[in-house]
């Protein structure tokens, strides 16, 4: 299988400045700088590689979006914010491919006309933290962070901003917020970021494996990338698999392979042989499924929805049948309540109050209304708020109760009659 | 979002009177000087400068967040919610080792109960407690990001991964 991310994961000396030049390293960069910015990013659009982060938005189309010659300086932000649980691909990226993902982070920089960039770590990190900085010092030794890169005329600058703890600044306005020196608190979309972000100036996120994949794209063209993949998912993606399997790990797979498969080869299968009973295929955030309906799925976009979840970022957790569904969901309820900013009433108390419900029916005191109190919250918190924060509660909510509503009912009292809300 | 008891009264111009000629170590005012060069506005260096002070103090006071505050250009009060609203920044002293346990779902599945168990038991502390010989400070965490090693602690900026309980003992042991 095509390796795009990890093609050259563990060779000796590969985090280094010269062993990355070694393997062809910053010759995309080069190849970029003697392009026009248009023709980067219609390349990126040629190989229809999408956001990592999440989301899954088209990043040449992105980058399209920065309007041109308003005056205004362009910023760069890289979100290695990685808090989504389940999720440690990007710090995988960092620390043993940190020049990739800095000519990456280059190339986007150039391509949308930035002169400054933000590479937006989350602050628990630290070998990635460590590793990050002195490669961007390494680079400014060699000129390739600066003035006049590689004589081209154009300038750069790259500093490494490290968070704080707090999971919302992995949104992308919350990001930004972060970066202004203010609470990570997200902002009402529009103005999208692309035309009005840092410092009220245009401003394109993008995560560091979205980043990471475009000296690749550069290197051999976009259409040897969008080669890879499905027809609408095209290339490959990073699963970070956690949770109850042989071998967990991050594993590079083309979009598209099945999720049997990465278990079954890349996994080792379940842990101790145990029998699988759930799988959140993209992230806390995204529905979980029974793991007979995941096995069977292949792990693209379009796939991945029509089997009822989302991609997300790409983390998969492994759930097996001795693990108690209320219990999981309680945890998840928790973590949202206390990550929410505070910002929107739905969000805050509903997280807040939502959590406080999961907790006391894992806890087997949960009253006989509690399930449909919890379904109207989650439905309130869905569409009514800033940022998506409040539907990731919503989702794990609506999906653990759909597919295992039985493990949650034997821990109420006996209802009696069903009431309507 | 954590939520501040705010016991005592701040009286901003005290602060900053006692606090004017405050400076942190030479090579932090140094990079700090850097960092304002390069970054749009003063104010949007608050992050580094908060963690600048972190570094060299170990924690947050509010006299500290009155130097920030006149470092970047914002108001105490500013300063003030952006400490407390970032879950990393101490607004009391912690621990000489911070243990960090993470509690979410991918390390719960790998056993992180027993390890939060043992933890607790070898510290003496539950979540959120700081011996009294000042030595150790606990805290529950969410996700760290090591996911795929789970399940996983952190002390101080150290992660340790593929824990057991008994590895977990050892590491604390080796820390005494
Ligand atoms: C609550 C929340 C948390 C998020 N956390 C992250 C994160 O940790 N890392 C990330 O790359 N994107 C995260 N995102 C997605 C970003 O908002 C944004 O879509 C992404 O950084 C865009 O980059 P991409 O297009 O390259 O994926 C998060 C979104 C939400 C709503
Ligand atoms: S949805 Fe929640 S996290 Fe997002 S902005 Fe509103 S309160 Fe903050
Ligand atoms: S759940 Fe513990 S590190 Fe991610």
């Amino acid at each position: 299988m095509t390796k795009v991310l990890f093609e050259h994961r563990g060779k000796k000396g590969v985090d280094t400045f010269e062993g990355w030049e070694a393997v062809g390293g910053f010759e995309a960069l080069k190849r970029a700088l003697k392009m026009k910015p248009e023709e980067v990013i219609e390349e990126v659009k040629t190989s229809g590689l999408r956001g990592r982060g999440g989301a899954g938005f088209p990043a040449g189309v992105k980058w399209g979006f920065v309007p041109k010659n308003t005056g205004k300086p362009i910023y760069l932000c890289i979100n290695a914010d990685e808090s989504e649980p389940g999720t440690c691909k990007d710090r995988v990226l960092m620390e043993e491919l940190p020049f990739m993902c800095l000519e990456g982070a280059l190339i986007a920089a150039y391509a949308i006309g930035a002169k400054l960039a933000f590479w937006y770590i989350r602050g628990e990190f630290d070998l990635s933290e460590r590793v990050m900085s002195r490669a961007v010092e390494v680079l400014r030794e060699k000129g390739v962070i600066g003035k006049d890169v590689f004589g081209s005329g154009w300038d750069i600058d790259l500093v490494v901003h490290r968070g704080a703890g707090a999971y919302i600044c992995g949104e992308e306005t919350g990001l930004i917020s972060s970066v202004e020196g203010d609470k990570g608190q997200p902002k009402i979309k529009p103005p999208f970021p692309a035309v009005e972000g840092a410092f009220r100036c245009p401003t394109i996120v993008n995560n560091v494996e979205t980043l990471a994949a475009v000296p690749w794209i550069i290197n051999k063209g976009g259409l040897a990338y969008a080669a890879l993949g499905t027809e609408k998912s095209k290339g490959t993606k990073l699963f970070s698999v956690s949770g109850a399997v042989a071998k967990p790990g991050v594993y590079e797979v083309e979009m598209g392979y099945p999720m049997h498969d990465l278990i079954m080869n890349e996994c080792g299968g379940p842990q101790f042989g145990k029998t699988l009973k759930a799988i959140i295929p993209g992230g806390s955030s995204v529905p979980v499924l029974p793991a007979k309906i995941a096995m069977e799925m292949n792990l693209d976009y379009e796939s991945v929805q029509a089997a009822g979840s989302l991609l997300g970022s790409g983390g998969v957790i492994v759930i097996d049948e001795s693990q108690s569904m209320p219990e999981l969901l309680a945890i998840l309820g928790r973590f949202y309540a206390h990550e929410s900013c505070g910002q929107c009433t739905p969000c805050r108390e509903g997280t807040g109050w939502g959590s406080r419900l999961l907790d006391r029916v894992a806890e087997g005191e949960g009253k006989d209304q509690d399930m449909p109190t919890l379904e109207r919250i989650a439905r309130f918190m869905t569409g009514t708020t800033i940022c998506f924060l409040a539907s990731s509660m919503a989702m794990p909510i609506q999906s653990f109760f759909k597919h295992f509503r039985h493990e949650f009912e034997a821990l109420l009292p006996v209802t009696t009659e069903a009431k309507g809300d | 979002m954590q939520t501040d008891n705010i016991e005592d009264v701040v009286d901003a111009a005290e602060l900053e009177a006692k606090t004017a000629d405050w400076k942190l170590s030479p090579e932090r005012e140094a990079m700090i000087d850097d960092l304002q060069s390069r970054y749009p506005t003063k104010k949007s260096t608050l992050l580094p400068v908060l963690w600048a002070i972190q570094e060299q103090e170990g924690w947050i006071s509010r006299e500290w967040m009155a130097y920030a505050a006149r470092r970047c250009d914002a108001a105490l009060s500013h300063v003030l919610g952006v400490v407390s609203f970032y879950t990393m920044y101490h607004r009391k002293p912690v621990g000489k080792y911070h243990v960090q346990v993470c509690r979410n779902i991918s390390c719960h599945i790998r056993g992180a109960p027993k390890i939060i168990a043992a933890v607790e038991e070898k510290l003496g502390l539950q979540n959120g407690g700081v011996s009294s010989c000042g030595k150790w400070s606990l805290e529950h965490v969410e996700c760290l990001a090591g996911c795929s090693w789970a399940p996983v602690m952190q002390i101080n900026r150290t992660l340790h991964e593929n824990l057991g309980p008994d590895e977990a003992l050892k590491i604390l042991g080796e820390l005494e």
